[in-house]
């Protein structure tokens, strides 16, 4: 029999409560939500007993928003209110949407928000706000499952998004009340999957062919460490291409020059989808189609066919997979595993000149469509800190270089991409003209030399330059990429200190004030109850709080803080868990704001004392002096 | 809280200020700092400590990215000798290697046009490789003769040909696109 564990008293603690967290795969094609339960990730199932629901959002004039297989059954019927392949528009602007296949299957208003939205019977839909819809979803089964609210979610993101389709996908949570752990990069989370069952050192590649997304990323394994060496892409790449390739092949032998309506071009691709899934296990496929009048498709595809459709898109991927070999400075051959992710890497053509590529025979042990969900559950378990122990740490690295625009439209890069994240980069400038006194950043992603040709991302300015003689001042840009790939960009003029500071909202993307919007919007129309929920919500944030800084003054309080320091900050505590037993979430809110703040002299100086302890064996006082810590720069 | 640990790379890494750095040391020093300090072991943590982890991770992969390169290390030595490597000021260069890089550049805008244009890129990355060591051992003695000047020389030219070096690969890349 065990015994029963019993505190010391006026030390008692809460037994450890097992704080939920889920991994989420948002799929261009299909999502899935996971949770690491009694040991080991799983793929949760809904009410309708699947693991895995279509991407896809039916919005009707009236009620909510449909999402998964039974949004999917209209897609024939009323096409242009059930939005699939949202993914494909994350981040995107008008542009963009413009030079999409998708343009020519949804309508568009290009004109009311900052960014494209579908027009559908229930209003404009952004593509965030329909990923939003699919992250609700996947939250409501994910907490019916777990049997309660969820501290955070992993979200994985293709390898190669850059920072405004990752700033757009951490926007959709926001809509979708989903406090986001970490963005983690979808071929990372496979390499956890795999990496935890298979116990492996070395190097391998994650290949990633998703429906609408391609990555290849070569990761170094070490004892739990997972470090990206390189990563490369194309995030208009998948799956999709492939049907689509089919579906005009359809039409070219079946003399069929065009469609009548949308609804005819969903059926026929919906067709080509199901003979590519026979043709992976199949060497010839049948099909009959009837769309009406002359509009008649029947035959039989053979397999070398289908192969010879999709040669010329599969070997779009060939080049990336040079990239990151060549970027990380391996050779093939010291590649020793090759992962396959992604539902279209079940085509066996993909597979076999995969390997064909990397000399070897590629791994598909686990189910390419659950992978990486069920990497996110396990990271998402670590980052809610279920597992206070675990080797588990993955170095991820920004995909793209990130830049600053200078004289003549050229790029001066400041963090070449493939650098390990996250990181922190200053670059100086000067002034061009005598007696300027103000200047205009403007921040891109690329890898041209020309500004044109490089993702715009933000454009800030920096006022009250002091006016001097051209060159004279010394503006210093520092660009800080946390551990999302997000970035931050923060300017100061050296001699006056002129500080200007922004979040890079992208140049296609949401601003705060739409997203407010938003959110008051999608509350309106929910029918759970809105106060409930933000307090619900608000009562995980507080409980988060105290529990953070229980064990901290648990381990070391004493040490760090006088009596009068350490009454102080018990005062706040005591009176944040007050408000947690109250039904008022500003009050909560207000209690976690006051208690963060109480603390944050404390937190200085555990973390101090922590690195003094990491570099062990050194003089302390010469530590001190390299250590310069000033509370007074922040922000 | 800012935190700031200027001019300690070597001693973050626990290593003397030198240009010979064992390889697998700073390997194994990095994954235990950052075991400890990156973000992902403050997920829950209260808001100062998280943004205390992301700016003592920066710093953190800055080191360990600039001790990991020969050329960053060389410079960093560098620059904690007080030694600037600024072109505005100074951009004497010996005619030999102007010289030299001239050919190479030649060599390199020929390329796409030879009969086998990968096997013509691989020649100059091969040269360009054989340069980068010899800077290497040149940059070595020197250090430890505390010449600077002499330091300084060769990180300049190193630096061209780590960037001729780069248009190698970005004229492989576009090889590779056309393919």
């Amino acid at each position: 029999m065990a015994l029963l564990q019993i505190s010391e008293p006026g030390q008692s603690q809460a037994p450890h409560q097992r704080r939920l967290a889920v991994g989420i795969d948002l799929g261009t094609t299909n999502s899935l939500v996971a949770s690491v339960i009694s040991g080991s990730a799983t793929v949760l199932k809904n009410e309708q007993h699947e693991w895995s629901i279509p991407s896809v959002v039916y919005y009707s004039a009236s009620g909510e928003p449909v999402v998964g297989s039974s949004a999917q059954e209209n897609a024939a019927s009323d096409p242009f209110n059930t939005i699939r392949s949202a993914k494909r528009l994350m981040g995107k602007g008008s542009d963009d949407v413009s030079n999409s296949w998708l343009a020519e299957h949804y309508e568009f208003d290009f004109d009311s928000g900052s960014i494209p939205a579908f027009k559908t019977a229930a209003g404009n839909r952004t593509a965030i706000e329909v990923s939003a819809n699919i992250l609700s979803t996947l939250r409501s089964t994910a907490e019916k499952t777990l049997g309660g609210e969820l501290v955070g979610a992993v979200i994985t993101v293709p390898a190669y998004f850059d920072d405004a389709q990752r700033q757009a996908t951490k926007d959709a949570a926001a809509l979708a009340g989903i406090h986001v752990l970490r963005l983690l990069n979808e071929p990372t989370a496979a390499a956890v999957a795999y990496g935890l069952d298979n116990g492996n050192d070395g190097v391998v590649a994650i290949y990633d062919l998703g429906g609408g997304t391609f990555d290849i990323s070569l990761l170094k394994m070490q004892r739990g460490v997972f470090e990206v060496l390189a990563t490369a892409g194309n995030t208009a790449l998948g799956g999709d291409d492939f049907d689509n390739a089919v579906a005009d092949w359809l039409m070219e032998q079946s003399g069929v020059s065009a469609l009548p309506d949308q609804g005819a071009r969903r059926q026929l691709l919906r067709l080509a989808r199901s003979l590519k899934e026979t043709l992976s296990s199949q060497q010839t496929a049948p099909y009959e189609l009837n769309l009406g009048e002359s509009l008649m498709f029947r035959g039989e595809i053979h397999v070398d066919t289908f192969n010879s459709i999709i040669e010329a898109l599969f070997k779009k991927t060939l080049p990336s997979c040079r990239q990151v070999l060549r970027d990380a400075g391996i050779a093939k051959s010291d590649v020793q595993a090759v992962v396959m992710v992604g539902g279209s890497t079940r085509v066996p053509l993909v597979r076999e000149r995969v390997g064909e590529f990397f000399e070897q025979t590629v791994l598909t042990d686990i189910d390419p469509d659950q992978v990486v969900a069920v990497g996110a559950a396990i990271q998402a378990d670590v980052l809610a800190g279920n597992k206070p122990d675990s080797d588990l740490l993955l170095l991820d690295v920004i995909p793209l270089s990130l830049g600053l625009e200078t004289m003549g439209g050229l790029v001066e890069k400041i963090v070449p991409r493939n650098t390990t994240i996250p990181i922190a980069r200053a670059q100086e400038f000067t002034t061009y003209k005598d007696g300027q006194t103000a200047m205009a950043l403007h921040v891109v992603q690329g890898e041209r030399e020309l500004v044109a040709d490089c993702r715009s991302l933000a454009r800030f300015e920096l006022r009250d330059i002091p006016a001097r003689t051209a060159g004279a001042c010394r503006i210093q840009v520092l660009f800080q990429v946390d551990a999302d790939g997000l970035l931050t960009v923060s300017a100061l003029e050296k001699e006056s200190g002129v500080v200007a500071s922004i979040d890079v909202k992208p140049s296609y993307g949401l601003s705060d004030g739409e997203i407010e919007e938003m959110l008051r919007a999608s509350m309106e129309h929910a029918s759970e109850d809105v106060q409930k929920r933000a307090l619900a919500e608000q009562k995980v944030e507080g409980s988060r709080v105290v529990e953070a800084i229980a064990s901290a003054l648990d381990a070391d309080g004493d040490q760090h803080l006088s009596s009068e320091e350490r009454s102080e900050i018990d005062a706040l505590v005591a009176s944040l868990k007050q408000s947690l037993e109250g039904d008022v979430s500003d009050n909560i809110k207000l209690a976690v704001e006051k208690l963060e703040a109480g603390s944050s002299v404390f937190v200085e100086r555990r973390m101090n004392a922590s690195v003094k302890e990491l570099m062990a064996g050194q003089e302390l006082s010469e530590l001190e002096r390299k250590l310069v810590t000033d509370t007074n720069v922040e922000d | 809280m800012q935190v700031d640990f200027s001019n300690n790379y070597f001693e973050l890494f626990e290593l003397p200020v030198s240009f010979n750095v064992p390889t697998e040391h700073l390997d194994t020093r990095f994954r235990s700092l950052q075991r400890f300090l990156h973000p992902d072991k403050f997920a829950s943590a209260a808001d100062a400590e998280r943004r205390w982890s992301m700016q003592a991770a920066s710093f953190v992969n800055e080191a360990y990215q600039t001790l990991s390169s020969p050329l960053k290390r060389a410079s960093y030595i560098l620059s904690l000798n007080g030694i600037s490597l600024d072109e505005e000021t100074d951009t004497q260069m010996s005619p030999m290697f102007l010289m030299e890089q001239m050919e190479l550049r030649e060599a390199l805008g020929e390329a796409p046009d030879a009969a086998d244009p990968y096997a013509a890129l691989d020649k100059i990355s091969k040269q360009l490789t054989g340069s980068q060591a010899s800077s290497a051992d040149e940059f070595a003695q020197a250090c430890e003769k505390e010449d600077w000047p002499t330091a300084r020389t060769v990180v300049r030219q190193w630096q061209f040909l780590e960037k001729l070096g780069s248009e190698v690969q970005a004229q492989e890349a576009r090889l590779d696109d056309a393919l």
